[in-house]
């Protein structure tokens, strides 16, 4: 894409100001030692020198999203006789994120050939997706855990962006992605950031450099995954230190599955979907009682065989996995996903 | 999915026009779509399965096993297990519920024209099979000998009795009942399933063995079929897991890289060797 920009540092204060004047804006946002995105509200401490604890995916990918309402109604001729009435909101606001990196955005690719384009459209998702423009921040800096070059990205990759934003030391280089990001440029009528091309292109390439390598490529990982499958041993090894708490999934901006439940109070109720996880026991558990995934070792085995096996065969290759690391850094006891993958690939399996 | 509404997630609401109590623990359910024309327009494929809600419980998944050749009522089989399938068990007739269907794969009948056809079933497991042996009675010029062998615990959980009588009856229809052990009042075979299979040994040449029923009896069915060389190619069979969008999004029921609520129910045992042994 052509069109660039250039945010002085001085500025970007306002320049975030005048976004969140266009569509409802979310921002990394610090909350005691924690970095969420939250809704840009004046007077916030922003932060974007480090990428936030959680991904934006709640953006697009509600925790908890009400799919339609449900209203039971009583026939008043004939009392036996209870009318349903079903109403769905799919109408969802315009909506721009600031401030997510690469992986980030990239998660939401994942999602997109699952919701959007492998069959049936999840009209949820579809709706907040269009409305979404995404202004990324490439990292200068690899975050402790980071893999991201291992599973073929990067710290710049413009995939799932809209806008790239390179922190230079006088400002931010923009560089428009998507007819939407385009857009934005064009909207906050930016100086032209052409001439900070070139040095946003080094920070770029340095910041890919730095990026630890836990293993070489991931060429053969999905056979090999296979090849383990019936190698309890080795998922027992893997998974002693797991306490299936679920939060490697919960901060993974690309794992998507989730649970509908009702919930009623009166006659009235929501059915919704939630986050869910198949790190967790009952997430496979079948109403007779049979679990296909009784074991923590059986879970984890899932968790990595999908990211860098089922979802790769069904999807062109695809790793689904973006290597941001936050499995990695914030869990309890310390599993380490790039390790498990790199004991895979070492493995005689 | 089918055409019938542009949100996956948005049931059809249908009432219940008649509960018929099969067994002490499972019922089924004849319901119609409340809109005509939907109903009118509604198509499945024998095999496939729907989402049925309770509002206020939840939604399960469960085979549609009437056929698509009678198409005055949907019919769902619920064994009472869970909070879904306990709720349902409540319901009476004229009462409403949500239907999102249909969804998943079928029975490869079109590939089994002229074929001998073999069902094994056991139990509830009788519910897939159900819609495709009366898809086939409705088109038995299609298909050569159709042989069913049904088994139960006992003479009590033998489910849709009033099939079984009517099959029974037909001279084109080779009908061999069992239970698992004696039980007062029983006349047919007794013995579980594979074994009487083993015992009637039906010939494997231009055949296709479609079964269903609990884990254990389908893999000792399974081995039963091979020993009678069945390949794994002439035997199908369909799966069940807890699944909840039914449309391969929610990421609940795969085995490996599949998805049974989008790729399955119905598998061959030869794509199921193909894929993680997960079951």
């Amino acid at each position: 894409m052509a069109h660039s920009g250039f945010i002085p540092k001085d500025n970007l204060n306002s320049v975030i100001e005048a976004l969140s004047k266009k569509a409802r804006l979310f921002v990394p946002v610090e909350e005691g030692d924690l970095v969420l995105f939250k809704p840009f509200a004046a007077g916030q401490t922003m932060c974007f020198s480090r990428p936030a604890n959680l991904p934006p995916k709640a953006v697009i990918f509600p925790q908890s999203d009400v799919l339609f309402d449900f209203n039971l109604k009583k026939d008043m001729e004939n009392l036996k006789k209870v009318e349903v009435e079903l109403k769905e909101n799919l109408d969802f606001p315009s909506t721009i994120i600031v401030g997510c990196r690469p992986c980030d955005a990239q998660g939401f690719r994942i999602y997109d050939r699952v919701y959007l384009e492998a069959g049936a459209t999840d009209p949820y998702y579809k709706g907040r997706r269009e409305k979404t423009t995404i202004i990324t921040l490439t990292c200068n800096a690899p975050s402790p855990g980071c893999f991201c070059t291992s599973v073929g990205r990067g710290p710049a990759d413009e995939d799932g962006s809209d806008l790239l934003m390179t922190e230079l030391p006088k400002g931010y280089y923009l560089e428009a992605v998507t007819d939407k990001g385009e857009a934005v440029l064009k909207e906050l009528g930016l100086a032209d950031g052409s001439a900070y091309r070139e040095e946003a292109e080094k920070a770029q390439e340095s910041a890919a450099k730095a990026v630890r390598k836990p293993f070489a490529s991931l060429e053969k990982t999905p056979e090999k995954l296979i090849g383990l499958f019936d190698d309890q041993q080795f998922w027992e090894a893997e998974a002693a230190k797991c306490i299936s708490c679920g939060a490697c999934t919960y901060l993974c901006p690309t794992c998507y599955c989730f649970n509908i439940t009702d919930e009623q109070a009166g006659s009235r109720g929501e059915r919704i979907r939630s986050w869910d996880a198949c790190m967790f026991a009952h997430f496979t558990l079948e109403a007779s009682g049979h679990n296909p995934r009784p074991s923590k070792a059986q879970r984890l085995k899932n968790r990595v065989g999908h990211k860098f096996s089922y979802y790769p065969t069904r999807y062109k290759g695809v790793t689904a996995c973006c290597g941001c690391g936050r499995c990695i850094r914030y869990c309890p006891v310390s599993v380490d996903i790039s390790e498990i993958v790199a004991h895979v690939q070492g493995a005689q399996g | 999915m089918t055409e019938h509404h542009s949100n996956p997630y948005l049931p059809e609401l249908a009432t219940v026009t008649r509960v018929i109590e099969e067994t002490p623990n499972i019922k089924s359910f004849q319901v119609v779509l409340n809109d005509p024309a939907k109903m009118k327009k509604f198509f499945f494929e024998p095999g496939q399965v729907g989402q049925v809600s309770v509002f206020g419980v939840g939604e399960s998944t469960f085979v549609i096993n009437s056929p698509p050749t009678r198409m005055d009522f949907l019919q769902f089989s619920v064994m009472k297990a869970g909070e879904v399938t306990a709720a349902l068990h409540e319901l009476a007739e004229g009462e409403q519920i949500g239907v999102r269907a249909p969804l998943g794969n079928w029975f490869p009948y079109k590939s089994m024209k002229g074929k001998n056809i073999l069902f094994v079933g056991g139990g509830i497991g009788l519910a897939p099979l159900r819609t495709l042996i009366l898809f086939m009675l409705d088109n038995r010029s299609d298909y050569a000998d159709i042989t069913i062998l049904y088994g139960a615990r006992t003479s009590l959980d033998l489910c849709y009795k009033q099939d079984l009588k009517e099959w029974a009856a037909r001279s084109d229809v080779k009908l061999i009942q069992t239970i698992d052990a004696e039980y007062p009042g029983w006349t047919g075979k007794i013995g579980m399933v594979p074994n009487v299979l083993k015992e009637i040994a039906p010939s494997a040449e231009n055949a296709v063995a479609v079964t269903c029923g609990p884990p254990i009896m389908i893999k000792f069915t399974l081995q039963a079929l091979s020993q009678l060389k069945f390949t794994d190619d002439q035997i199908l069979t369909t799966l069940e897991k807890r699944m909840k969008c039914g449309i391969g999004i929610c990421g609940r029921c795969n085995i490996g890289d599949k998805y049974v609520c989008k790729d399955g129910p119905v598998f061959s045992l030869a794509q199921l060797k193909d894929i993680p042994s997960e079951l």
